[in-house]
């Protein structure tokens, strides 16, 4: 209101009288009022049937309602779990928490492979190589069109189906797939090996300034220092030299078949191998897709323009394409993400103990059906918010910044 | 092709010289697209490898050494062993043709399936009618509701000489086919509803309850609704009243279908210039009159492709109510692979649901590619 006031053009100019609502169904208000609250009113005494019947139900079956459950012995045996997790003692509570952990694992490991795969796959779709484009093409015309669930299935009788630990295949003496899943021996951790990691870290700091000062020499004087040996040094030699220097242990846990399964060395689940499987190739296909839709929709003309300019095929791609072509992949990328994390329910069918697994087996031990239900709804409503704040943060970040 | 063409050439143009061997014809176009660079040449040879050996592979697997039928004892119990010994060389394809009655119609009585089986062709139908664009008139609707009605009545039977046939007996193609059609035929008005509403102006309070339910069920994976529907929904319902698996299920997808849907309807809504709306305005046409017959025959034609998108997703998603007990498609696979005979035949089932979800999928797919084009180019001209 106060806009049009200070706008120089309006003044004098007559203001339309401020409308007033009568109670008269020709008013467009007044009907609009009408309107919400009829409908308004509907929802709510639909809640209010819906919440009044669980009760009386929940009343007839004498369940309580609550989180109290949480804090009772669980007694749900849990395959793998990131946190200590002992049946016989710990509580409801923590094994909910440790769904959690599981699906974040899954879904952490799985985005960061299928974004690998799915760029690989979408960049192989615009190759100039017939085979390669077509191979590519096949991949994600076929694996889009085939239910997730399915392949899921697919993939866990497959690992399920492997030799018995006895006949394992195995890849030197150090790899071994059988039906337990897969073996791989373990680095067994010293401090030493905490030094390296901590100079590693140094290191990525180190070049991520000297990279900085490159950029300011390159805008001061025209001329840009050579960057990769300095990298080179921080990156890799530094932690070498700190692991070295500390005598360079390097102890590995081998898997070693005794009696009918292995001992030691680390373990990848059939279910967790098989859920990953599935995830990565299928979300990779849809990523793909994203990905060279991105790359076509910047222009042929900026290529060119790259190259009248005098700049390799490298610089052109990572200063001028990528950039333009990141703002068209971001979005549905973040949607892909979202999908990823809530298909990693479908864990449940394949005996993987994510967030729906576990819910599903408290509720069926506690008859807190409301409770699971709104456990897993708030879990996954926390998790697809989290990650659509930080992608839209992100877009900000390299939206076009219009005048 | 090139040289009938060249052929047919006008006797003056005699002078017409063939364009170099090295631009045109096979040997250039081999040159140009797999072997143009060192690294190209590479690729094509790896890649070219790996295909002939997993194709000679494959074809050995599934045609050459496969095994089409066992012989089967007195009780009708297969006798599997020559499938056992080319187990890794040879496919089993007998686990299909023991099973595929079984896998398609799931537990409806044997002597009725030619019902299912006519059911899965209506549907078929059905969907061949949508996709041609003469029907898309108000006619469709009624071709929807008369088809659905069909299929209801040979399914559950009861009248006209059928035997009654109760829900728990129906599995397999049908009840994939009924969750993904039933579901779009009640998710879509519903999608278009809560479209209008969360693009409503004058009701900020409807506009809020729909941001809210678009939101809150795609925030939130279809699992917890199917669970929600299996284990929650009968202490939503007065006591003594027991509502069915297959429609809970149902209504789990149509709740779910329905926001996703909504979000399409509302790009749709969104495209239309202002003026449509404000053109109808002029003439005088109530809210309602001008949502039907200026507002939403032009949104919907711009969101045809994304929608047949979002169906074919739906279609794939109807597997997931087999996490819920229900005896789907993919269920039935599973159920024919708990067959002690046929349990280490997993390989052959899936690849074959794999094909049969797939051909559905493909040819929807195919469809929204060419329908994109053709509204493309009534667009540009």
């Amino acid at each position: 209101m106060s806009s049009t006031a200070a706008d120089p053009r309006l003044v004098g100019a007559r203001v339309a009288p401020r409308h007033r609502i009568r109670l008269s169904w020709s008013d467009p208000l007044f009907r609009a009022v009408v309107w919400q609250v009829v409908i308004v009113g509907l929802v709510a005494l639909l809640a209010w049937y819906l919440i009044g019947n669980t009760n009386r139900n929940l009343t007839a079956r004498h369940i309580a309602t609550g989180f109290a459950f949480l804090g009772r012995v669980a007694g749900i045996p849990i395959g793998e779990s990131l946190i200590p997790y002992d049946p016989a003692v710990d509580t409801f509570g923590r094994a909910l928490v440790i769904g959690i952990l599981n699906t974040l694992q899954v879904s952490v490991i799985g985005i960061v492979l299928a974004t690998i795969l799915g760029t690989l796959i979408g960049i192989g779709r615009l190759s100039g190589n017939w085979l390669l484009a077509r191979l590519t093409a096949f991949y994600v015309e076929t694996l889009r069109d085939i239910p997730l669930l399915l392949q899921l299935l697919f993939w866990y009788t497959l690992l399920h189906n492997l030799p018995q630990p006895r006949q394992a295949l195995r890849i030197g003496d150090a790899v071994f797939l059988s039906n337990r899943g897969v073996k791989l021996p373990l680095l067994e951790w010293q401090s030493a090996h905490s030094w390296a990691v901590l100079a590693l870290l140094v290191g990525a700091i180190g070049t991520f300034l000297w990279n900085r000062h490159a950029r300011h020499r390159q805008e001061a004087t025209g001329v840009r220092p050579r960057i990769w040996p300095m990298a080179l040094g921080l990156l890799i030699v530094l932690p070498l030299a700190v692991w070295a220097a500390l005598g360079a242990p390097l102890n590995w846990e081998m898997p070693a078949l005794h009696g009918f399964n292995f001992q030691g060395g680390g373990t990848i689940s059939p279910e967790f191998f098989a859920l990953l499987l599935g995830l990565v190739i299928y979300t990779a296909a849809y990523i793909a897709e994203i990905v060279r839709s991105g790359i076509q929709s910047v222009s042929l003309g900026q290529w060119e323009a790259g190259r009248a300019l005098g700049l390799r095929r490298g610089p052109i791609l990572r200063r001028i394409v990528l950039p333009q072509a990141l703002r068209v992949i971001i979005p549905p990328l973040t949607s892909q993400y979202l999908n990823l994390t809530k298909n990693s329910s479908l864990a449940v069918a394949i005996g993987y103990q994510d967030v729906v697994s576990i819910a599903n087996t408290t509720l069926n031990q506690t008859g807190q059906a409301v409770e699971g239900i709104a456990y897993i709804m708030a879990v996954y409503l926390t998790i697809s918010l989290s990650i659509s704040a930080f992608m839209n943060w992100y877009n900000r970040h390299v939206a076009l910044v219009e005048r | 092709m090139s040289q009938t063409a060249a052929t047919a050439e006008p006797a003056y143009t005699t002078a017409r010289e063939r364009p170099p061997s090295s631009i045109v014809g096979p040997w250039a176009w081999l040159r140009a697209n797999l072997f143009s660079t060192w690294l190209s040449t590479a690729i094509t040879l790896l890649l070219g490898y790996l295909i002939l050996r997993f194709l000679v592979g494959f074809i050995g697997w599934a045609i050459l050494n496969a095994i089409w039928s066992v012989p089967y004892n007195a009780q009708g119990v297969p006798d599997t062993a020559t499938c056992i010994n080319a187990k890794g060389t040879g496919a089993c394809w007998a686990v299909i043709a023991n099973k595929y009655r079984l896998i398609l119609f799931g537990r409806y009585p044997f002597d009725e399936q030619w019902r299912p089986a006519i059911c899965v062709v209506l549907f078929l139908a059905l969907y061949v009618v949508s996709a041609i664009r003469w029907f898309w008139r108000p006619v469709l609707a009624l071709i929807w509701v008369a088809t659905l009605a069909a299929i209801g009545v040979l399914m559950w039977g009861g009248m006209l000489g059928l035997s009654f046939v109760p829900e728990d007996e129906w599995g397999g193609l049908p009840i994939t086919l009924i969750l993904a059609t039933f579901g779009l035929a009640f998710a879509f008005p519903l999608a278009v509803l809560v479209a209008l509403g969360r693009r409503s102006t004058k009701l900020p309070a409807v506009r809020m309850l729909c941001v809210l339910y678009v939101e809150l069920i795609r925030g939130v994976p279809l699992i917890s609704l199917l669970f929600m529907a299996s284990v929650m929904f009968p202490l939503f319902m007065p006591e003594g009243v027991n509502v069915d698996k297959l429609l809970r299920a149902q209504v789990a997808i149509i709740l779910f279908a329905a926001a996703y849907l909504a979000e399409v309807v509302r790009g749709g809504l969104q495209a239309l210039p202002k003026g449509q709306s404000e053109a109808a305005d002029a003439l005088g046409l109530t809210y309602w009159q001008k949502t039907a017959f200026i507002i939403l025959p032009q949104a919907l034609r711009l969101v045809i492709p994304p929608l047949v998108n979002t169906f074919i997703g739906f279609f794939k998603d109807t597997s997931l109510v087999l996490i819920v007990g229900m005896f789907d498609l993919l269920m039935m696979g599973k159920v024919a692979l708990s067959d002690p005979p046929w349990q280490s035949f997993s390989t052959e089932v899936y690849l074959t649901l794999a094909v049969v979800y797939s051909a559905f999928c493909f040819a929807m797919s195919k469809y929204s590619r060419g329908l994109e084009r053709e509204l493309g180019r009534a667009h540009r001209r």
